[in-house]
């Protein structure tokens, strides 16, 4: 449906940002997606953060594998340049495309099959690289488009829609992002937006591998009784650890909170991030405290969300490899090359 | 043990060293092979060495080639025989008149020898271990006290040895004077009880030149330094990894911001070839030059990426070092075996640009230009190297810059292009009718000129679309497109013979020296041949003329299946028969020897007198 044009027309009185764009700024073409599918809905969130963080669209470059949620970055920033890669690799591309500009803001958008299955290398390299990223998985468990086939993060024991048991264990990305050094991690559901959004934000402004895996039901084929990845399912075992607001911009914290169910952690680039504690033990700079209670709960079956772990000190790939403040991408003959000068001095070295 | 006709040369000769793996004899001769050039004598050596890091055995040749012939020469003039475990082999590969030089610390069975050569031994574990105590140092120095025999046997200036060897321990005296004092106890001692110098020496000479001893890996690294690469992403593989560590030491002395000290490149070691390619791919769609080296192995990993490079029109470049496939093949021999590959990589009707340097000077200047090339056809481009080229040391001419020289970055539409009145902007618009559109780079203006980049089908305007019109429309345009790069890419270099003649040979990239010497070789038996050394794909007009202007072609490569031959019979249509293969690919160098007899002995058979002229 990508054919069919959205009309331009913008109601007068839409509410505009800092930067004056409103949201149908932020929005993409028309999705081609199932109607009631959880990804056009962290679609929406993602539109919804970029709003209420004032980024300039055209600033962000949108990079995906290949399947339902591949498709999605067509589907919001339409001025910003999109990447619908090859399946499961995403990372690399979106390494490499950092590498050679660090201004822009990366946005990798991978479902299950790509970044779990073929893709999971990929996955765990670039975390372990610290791309500064904000990497969203939006997960549901099946192969969408190939109609229905077990992902990998498909849980034991849990039934497809034909009735065939999944027997194979399932891959926690949220584990491995934890385990691989990802210095900001979060689990939601795309049926929570209240929630999602200001994760986004938050990952978003956070300098540093950012992971988000989302649950996101598949209507087609993942939504049924037996599934533990359908809307149902997911709202009776969601287990969330806080509740996060992102405060940008210098102005004091003005909500009131309840000493002690507060915590507030500032980020690189200023931005704080107010976590309201649901569960008072839950620790959200504690990486090693994370994993455990996140394979205790989910013992229990349940899904823990929220800002699991956070590193407001992290480091990013370019921190490690010293890259120039310049993006590469706009360094000229001038700045590159050594010239014949130190090329003669070359020659006579090897003579 | 004496023969009666030793060979006699004066700097035209081969030198074998066989050596153990990992044993620390790789720098003593190389100090070998250098300081024969500071003798003016120029010198071709080529290591052959085992998939191994410690034990297996491993050979170093040297030619000593006053006439400058670089391509390897087959046979062997002085042995160097070092490794028990290689022996018999070794003595059996020496020339009918050659040298052996072996440790003779223990005494060997005559039947070790061979009656035809010359056998010289030197005590060198006895002289090591009178003189040194720590293992490390023994077997170190034992490698320059057989230099240092070598030196009194070829009657080389034990001055000029010692003036590299201060070049190279520049600063660190105590390794200085240790090498340099090694190296007068194994030539004091050959002066002292051995018949210096043998038949084969070295006499100063003025035939090096200006030119430069360098390996094409660290040559093509250099080439991508000179050619403004700032992203470089790889996977460790035999033989191409030295073309990234070669570009990592080359970018850490001249891209280093002069006032703060960063770096003005990154380089990731990836995970695997696919994740290497994907950050190439990435970084060259966002606006930075960027390429990866590999070998074969590496090419069948990043097929599918080549696709998309192909297909979404993504500037990148390879480096394919190639060694003898298929599969794991022959990972440390070389061969020419990845053309079709490389050519026609990926699923679906695919095209590459493939460049064919064939020493390190011009891997240099390939390398470079490869950047230029990729982004002004927004294409894969393939720089196709050789464990020949790439990690022997070879003499070449110097590498030249022109500091006029800018970068032709392509067909970028800037935000001041887009705001121009009237500008259209279609990512897959072709504006000039060369196939080549107009690409932006992500972030470039807040509403003009975004677009999304996928590998399925799309229109001129990049949305996503299955129309077969459409779909057909773009493929053609890929056609024009690559139909351009054909007066883009280097064009072929022609040498006639001195006499016309019906025949004509094309050759590429490493068997470049073994061809040139192959002429002389054939003329001096009566044949004579025009020569064609193609340096890219897609093939210039000049090709299909060449064939077109003798009878017969031969096509010498070094694969099996003569890839390039074929290339050019499809791409050309040219009828079969008229392309003669000439086959080397063994794994070793092609030489002009094999050169030499395969052509000759087809020429001799065509000037066969027919049947019927005889009985007449």
């Amino acid at each position: 449906m990508t054919y069919i044009a959205k009309p331009k027309f913008q109601h007068p009185g839409l509410p505009k940002n800092e930067l004056g764009y409103t949201h149908r700024d932020y929005e993409g073409k028309v999705s081609t997606l199932c109607a009631g599918c959880g990804h056009d809905s962290i679609t929406a969130s993602i539109i919804e953060a970029c709003y209420e963080l004032s980024i300039e669209p055209h600033r962000v470059a949108k990079i995906s594998g290949i399947g339902c949620s591949s498709k999605t970055p067509d589907y919001f920033l339409g001025n910003s340049h999109g990447f619908n890669s090859v399946h499961g690799r995403m990372p690399s591309v979106l390494t490499g495309a950092n590498l050679a500009n660090r201004d822009l803001i990366y946005l990798g958008v991978s479902g299950d099959g790509d970044s779990a299955s073929i893709g999971f290398g990929q996955f765990a390299h670039s975390i372990r690289r610290a791309v500064n990223m904000t990497y969203i998985v939006e997960n549901n468990g099946v192969y969408g488009l190939t109609k229905g086939q077990f992902s990998a993060t498909a849980d034991r024991g849990s039934k497809s829609k034909k009735g065939v048991m999944n027997t194979d264990n399932a891959i926690d990305l949220v584990a491995i992002a934890l385990q691989l050094g990802a210095s900001f991690v979060a689990r939601s559901f795309s049926g929570d937006k209240s929630q999602l959004v200001p994760l986004i934000a938050a990952a978003i402004r956070h300098k540093g591998a950012a992971f988000i895996d989302v649950i996101s039901p598949c209507i087609a084929f993942n939504n049924h009784a037996g599934s533990t990845k359908s809307f149902d399912y997911v709202r009776e075992h969601n287990d969330a650890v806080n509740r996060l607001d992102v405060l940008t911009g210098r102005d004091p914290i003005t909500v009131e909170y309840a000493p002690g169910t507060v915590q507030v952690v500032e980020q690189h680039d200023g931005t704080r991030l107010a976590l309201r504690k649901i569960d008072a033990d839950y620790d959200a700079n504690d990486r090693l405290a994370a994993m455990t209670f996140l394979q205790k709960h989910a013992a229990k079956g349940q899904v823990v969300t929220g800002l699991l772990y956070v590193d407001p000190d992290a480091e990013d790939l370019h921190t490690h490899l010293d890259t120039v403040e310049t993006p590469l991408n706009t360094l000229e003959a001038k700045d590159l090359c050594p010239g014949s000068a130190a090329l003669e001095k070359i020659n006579a070295s090897l003579r | 043990m004496s023969v009666k006709s030793p060979i006699s040369s004066v700097n035209d000769f081969v030198v074998r060293f066989a050596n153990v793996n990992g044993s620390g004899s790789a720098s003593a001769n190389e100090l070998f092979a250098r300081s024969i050039l500071r003798h003016g004598v120029p010198v071709s050596p080529r290591n052959i060495f085992p998939s191994n890091i410690q034990g297996l055995p491993t050979w170093y040749e040297v030619r000593v080639t006053e006439a400058g012939h670089l391509g390897a020469r087959g046979g062997v003039d002085l042995m160097v025989a070092m490794n028990p475990q290689t022996w018999d082999k070794d003595v059996a590969s020496i020339e009918p008149g050659g040298y052996l030089f072996y440790d003779s610390t223990k005494p060997m069975p005559s039947s070790k020898f061979r009656a035809d050569i010359t056998v010289i031994g030197v005590p060198l574990t006895a002289i090591t271990n009178s003189t040194y105590t720590d293992p490390r140092q023994r077997q170190l120095f034992k490698n320059i006290i057989y230099l240092g025999a070598l030196c009194a046997l070829l009657d080389l200036d034990p001055k000029l040895v010692e003036q590299l060897i201060g070049e190279q321990y520049k600063g660190k005296e105590k390794l200085l004077s240790s090498n340099v004092h090694a190296l007068h106890l194994g030539r004091d001692w050959a002066l002292q009880n051995l018949k210096c110098p043998i038949g084969l020496q070295v006499k100063k000479s003025d035939k090096v030149g200006d030119r430069i001893f360098m390996e094409g890996n660290s040559a093509a690294a250099l080439g991508a330094v000179y050619g403004g690469a700032t992203v470089c992403a790889w996977y460790p593989i035999t033989p191409s990894s030295s073309v990234a560590e070669a570009f990592t030491s080359h970018c850490k002395k001249l891209r280093h911001d002069p006032e703060t000290g960063k770096a003005k490149y990154a380089i990731v070691q990836g995970e695997d070839e696919l994740a290497s390619i994907g950050i190439v791919i990435g970084a060259s769609w966002n606006g930075a030059r960027a390429f990866t080296a590999t070998s074969g192995p590496g090419i069948s990993l990043m097929t599918e990426f080549i696709g998309l490079s192909y297909f979404a029109e993504i500037p990148a470049v390879i480096m394919n070092i190639q060694r003898a496939g298929p599969s794991t093949g022959m990972p440390t021999r070389t061969q020419q075996c990845d053309i079709i590959a490389c050519a026609y990589a990926s699923h679906g009707d695919t095209k590459h640009v493939l460049l064919f340097p064939e020493d390190p000077a011009e891997a240099f200047e390939f390398a470079a230009q490869s950047f230029d090339l990729a982004e002004r056809l927004q294409t894969m481009i393939f720089l196709m190297l050789d464990l020949d080229i790439g990690m022997n040391h070879r003499l070449c001419r110097p590498l030249k810059w022109d500091d006029a020289r800018q970068y032709d970055r392509g067909k970028v539409m800037t935000a001041e292009m887009l705001d121009e009145p009237g500008r259209d902007f279609g990512r897959y618009l072709d504006v000039d009718g060369d196939g080549i559109p107009y690409r932006t780079y992500p972030g470039t203006h807040p509403t003009k000129g975004s677009f999304f980049t996928r590998g399925t089908s799309r229109d001129r305007y990049a949305r996503y679309s299955e129309e077969g019109a459409i779909y057909a429309d773009n493929m053609q345009r890929l056609v024009r497109k690559f139909e351009t790069a054909q007066d883009m890419v280097p064009r072929p270099l022609q040498a006639n013979a001195a006499k016309p003649t019906k025949y004509g040979v094309i050759y590429f990239g490493s068997t470049s020296p073994a061809m040139d010497e192959a002429i002389g070789i054939l003329e001096a038996r009566g044949h004579q041949l025009d020569r064609l050394r193609i340096r890219a794909f897609p093939f210039h007009s000049s090709v299909a003329s060449f064939i077109a202007d003798h009878d017969f072609v031969y096509v010498v490569e070094q694969n099996r299946d003569g890839q390039l031959r074929q290339l050019i019979v499809n791409e050309n249509g040219i009828d079969p028969v008229r392309l003669v293969p000439i086959l080397h690919y063994d794994g070793t160098p092609i030489t002009a020897r094999f050169i030499a007899n395969a052509i000759g002995d087809h020429q001799d058979h065509l000037k066969v007198t027919p049947l019927r002229k005889a009985v007449s």
